[in-house]
């Protein structure tokens, strides 16, 4: 089967190309899966025996990751997100006509090995929705029309780089700018500035500012850094922009327009510190923007701004690009670090943390992609110039990726501290009955909470805000979310693992109308017990708007439990039986058992 | 840090030595902690949470926690229990565990634990995964149907063994323990009975073949004493069949 992307490379040219390193399978297994629809056996123990790993490393790898398969893809390889946001705005009526004119099952290969059509998480631009993939290529605003279109080009097998170029199109998505999306730095001026300062005196300036994490913990950044600074040994600065929870695609606006800024503040972390080497670690869905941030750390080379003797300091930094394959749980601090090694993304155990023992078991400076855009415009403008927004316990300004029911979806700069009711006044959401903070990991909250501020001390969220109105079913959201976790779990311990598919299996129940009070009493008490066991920060938060529906939106779920009576149980006797009564011909009366 | 300290569990006060997790310092002192994942000659694995405790009002895992001087654990409490006895449910919906015709039954830790917890039915919906057995190895076989993804196998055959024979691939649900062989079996691997990995499983997933019943039903080790009796620092040796 022809490949639209050049077969023509070898296994050996792509090991060859990263350099035969262990830590950059990941990368390597990417490029076998674009040039060849899939990770072929023959790559699998070509990768184990070159790089001198176990087949079963190199297996688990493959296995783990969502955007690598084992068995072949179409020649195109269509996906639609599925966001709860993307679903509102017709995802999965597009996918699915696409898949009718192409006569393709979701998720599945068609027999002539053309096309596969399917659903992924969240892509990261809920504004401009319904938005995919094709081949790799982020698409926006699809269309019933363009499907149409869409199809008869793949039917013909017109490459996607020569398909409509307004189909691959993406607006920044900026509505409001504060101070950050305000101050572009000269590159290298603040990294000038802050040599000029002394490093230690512009951690200090950075631990003033009161800037928190912004990839939704609020960690002190300047905390962080220091407890780095005084570890001894080597040091690597890694940044996520995994972008992973549903509903946030500001960072993709900073890596596309304000690449400078996160390099320069990775660069002054990377000074401060003594590190030679950061990492960038970037969803897959991101690669689009690859070239534009390739050409940026180009310049920045060719201007001493990266390499040896930085800005004549005598110090070493430089930064790579990496980049992930479809696993939400890789944005997890620790998993990112695994991922980045070349392994599957299960979270690490914690103590110790990343700044004693990080990426390759060294000290570890790892912050999300706005932290380190405004650490390095600290670092250029002073404490105060932060500090002076937001609120006592939440300073500055944050960046809020806005979709759903509103008019104006998009990106927002605004202080820490806003009401949810403000921010619904500037999107033009005031009709909202629900508003999600904080992704499906956050808080959803209803109309009597909506002067509740967003903020550290209250709602944190690391951008996604999603908007619902009252003709949206609250149950299905949270249906929707279950789902989500359910598929992105990473197994690795049993609450998470397990808890997330039964959180599923009676959110479906439920939804569906079959549930009953007992039902619900078993997610509220598996969604408290999956909270409290799992291991990592996924299962943490899983339950989360399963357990706030309830509490907020009660009615929703009591008016379609069935009574008491009518119990429906788990399993299902009849279903169960219909193969071997198909097998064995039997449809006596004795072997017809009813659930009903 | 001082040398040594004492911290409490369930109220009681007991002694531990800098450096010990909650597990290694209760197990000293006699006091069990239900575990699936952790054996004393690994590092913590932190991945079955049945071993999970409140230290200072907060949800921990015992296996890796380190205790702090004066730290409040709470273990045997009916929160906590509860919670245990859900572990020990969800894992056996999520395989296909019928003890009634496992070779292993009375030396499974799985079982032994859910005696222990009193766990009287499995309460969640079943899984029913499909799993494939593997019997391509003279000498073992392994039945994925009872694996509970503990990875005792995969750090005995890599820490122990210097093998690396098992590794884990997938993800959530799809989560599955692989063998390192071209054709994924064990038959191909290099895997032996001699292997410590071959002793470590906890369960009736990795099975040496013929001995199925050469101690029988009703003499087994858990049909004797409550593996509550047992410390957790048993080594491998004598914690097997
Ligand atoms: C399941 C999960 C997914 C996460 N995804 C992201 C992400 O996509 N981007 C991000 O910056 N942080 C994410 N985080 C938070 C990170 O673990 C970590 O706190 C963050 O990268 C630290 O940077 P910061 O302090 O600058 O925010 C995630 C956490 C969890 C538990
Ligand atoms: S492995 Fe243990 S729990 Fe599973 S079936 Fe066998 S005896 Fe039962
Ligand atoms: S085979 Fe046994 S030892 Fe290995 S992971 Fe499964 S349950 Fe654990
Ligand atoms: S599966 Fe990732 S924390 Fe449990
Ligand atoms: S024994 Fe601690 S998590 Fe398994």
């Amino acid at each position: 089967m022809a490949s639209p992307l050049g077969q023509s490379v070898t296994l050996h040219d792509i090991a060859a190309r990263h350099l035969h390193a262990r830590h950059r399978l990941l990368q390597m297994l990417r490029e076998v899966q674009a040039s060849r629809s899939y990770v072929p056996e023959e790559a699998i123990q070509f990768f184990a025996h070159v790089l001198n790993l176990p087949i079963a490393h190199v297996r688990g790898c493959v296995e783990f990751y969502s955007f690598l398969h084992t068995t072949p893809r179409g020649q195109f390889d269509v996906y639609f997100s599925d966001s709860v946001t993307d679903r509102m705005a017709g995802s999965e009526i597009v996918a699915k006509r696409l898949a009718d004119r192409l006569g393709v099952t979701l998720g599945q290969p068609r027999a002539d090995g053309r096309v596969t059509v399917s659903m992924t998480s969240c892509t990261g631009h809920c504004e401009q929705a319904p938005a995919g993939l094709a081949n790799g290529r982020v698409f926006t605003r699809m269309t019933e029309a363009r499907i149409e279109k869409m199809a008869s080009l793949i039917e013909h097998g017109v490459p996607v780089s020569e398909w409509p170029a307004e189909w691959f199109h993406v607006d920044d998505g900026i509505r409001e700018r504060g101070i950050t999306l305000e101050t572009f730095i000269p590159p290298g001026e603040a990294i000038r500035t802050a040599l000029a300062r002394g490093l230690p005196a512009t951690l200090d300036e950075v631990e003033r500012s009161g800037l928190q994490g912004r990839g939704g913990a609020g960690f002190p950044v300047g905390r962080k850094w220091r407890g780095a600074y005084e570890t001894k040994g080597a040091h690597y600065i890694t940044c996520n922009a995994d972008e992973g929870e549903p509903g946030t695609f500001k960072d993709r606006v900073l890596l596309a327009k304000y690449a400078d800024e996160l390099f320069e503040g990775m660069t002054i972390a990377g000074l401060l510190v003594g590190a030679k080497k950061g990492y960038v670690y970037m969803r897959g869905e991101y690669e689009y923007m690859m070239e534009g941030l390739q050409t940026v750390l180009e310049e920045r080379r060719a201007a001493g701004l990266l390499g040896e003797n930085i800005c004549e300091s005598g110090l070493d930094f430089d930064l790579r690009i990496h980049l992930g394959a479809g696993a939400y749980v890789c944005g997890e601090q620790s998993a990112l670090l695994e991922s980045l090694e070349g392994k599957r993304g299960i979270p690490r155990v914690r103590p110790p943390s990343a700044v004693k023992i990080g990426l390759f078991g060294q000290s570890t400076i790892n912050n999300n992609v706005e932290s380190f855009v405004q650490a390095a415009q600290i670092a250029w403008k002073g404490a105060e110039w932060f500090s002076d927004h937001g609120e006592t316990k939440s300073r500055g300004t944050k960046l809020l990726s806005i979709a759903g029911d509103c008019q104006r979806p998009g990106i927002y700069e605004l202080p820490l501290g806003i009401t949810v009711r403000e921010v619904l006044a500037r999107c033009g959401g005031e009709n909202a009955k629900a508003v999600q903070v904080g992704g499906p990991a956050g808080t959803c909250v209803g109309r009597d909470e909506f002067d509740r501020r967003v903020s550290y001390a209250d709602l944190a969220t690391g951008g996604s805000i999603m908007v619902f109105n009252d003709l949206r079913d609250m149950v299905d959201v949270a249906r929707q979310f279950a789902h989500f976790f359910a598929h992105e779990s990473c197994g690795f311990c049993t609450p998470c693992r397990v808890g997330t598919q039964m959180l599923k299996h009676y959110a479906d129940k439920i939804a569906d109308g079959q549930g009953t009070q007992r039902d619900l009493e078993q997610v509220k008490s598996i969604g408290e017990f999956v909270k409290g066991y799992s291991h990592c920060g996924l299962g943490e938060t899983a339950p989360n708007t399963l357990l706030d529906t309830i509490k907020r939106f009660p009615e929703e779920y009591t008016s379609r439990l069935l009574a008491e009576a009518d119990f429906v149980p788990d399993f299902d006797l009849d279903a169960s039986v219909t193969e071997s009564r198909a097998l064995t011909g039997r449809q006596d009366q004795l072997d017809q058992v009813h659930s009903d | 840090m001082a040398e040594s300290g004492q911290f409490l569990i369930d109220g009681k006060p007991t002694p531990f030595r800098a450096g010990q997790t909650i597990m290694q310092a209760a197990a000293e002192a006699g006091h069990y902690i239900p575990h699936l994942c952790y054996r004393p000659e690994f590092p913590p694995h932190g991945s079955c949470k049945l071993c999970s405790v409140k230290a200072n009002g907060r949800f921990t895992s015992a296996c890796f926690e380190p205790v702090t001087e004066g730290m409040k654990v709470e273990s045997e409490t009916d929160e906590i229990q509860g919670y245990r006895k859900r572990v020990v449910q969800m894992l056996f919906a999520e395989g296909n565990h019928y003890c009634a015709f496992c070779e292993k039954s009375g030396n499974c830790q799985l079982q032994a634990v859910a005696y222990h917890l009193g766990m009287e039915d499995t309460h969640y919906a079943h899984q029913y995964p499909q799993r494939k057995l593997d019997a391509s190895h003279p000498d073992a076989m392994i039945d994925h149907d009872r694996c509970i993804l503990c990875e005792l196998c995969v750090r005995a055959s890599r820490d122990l063994d210097r093998k690396e024979v098992f590794g884990v691939a997938g993800r959530g649900l799809q989560a599955r323990l692989v063998v390192n062989s071209p054709s994924g079996l064990l038959g191909d691997s290099n895997f032996a009975l001699t292997d410590a990995a071959a002793h470590v499983c906890p369960v009736g997933a990795i099975l040496p073949k013929r001995q199925a019943f050469t101690t029988p039903i009703g003499m087994r080790r858990y049909d004797k004493h409550d593996i509550g009796e047992e410390s957790s620092l048993t080594p491998i040796a004598d914690k097997g069949e």
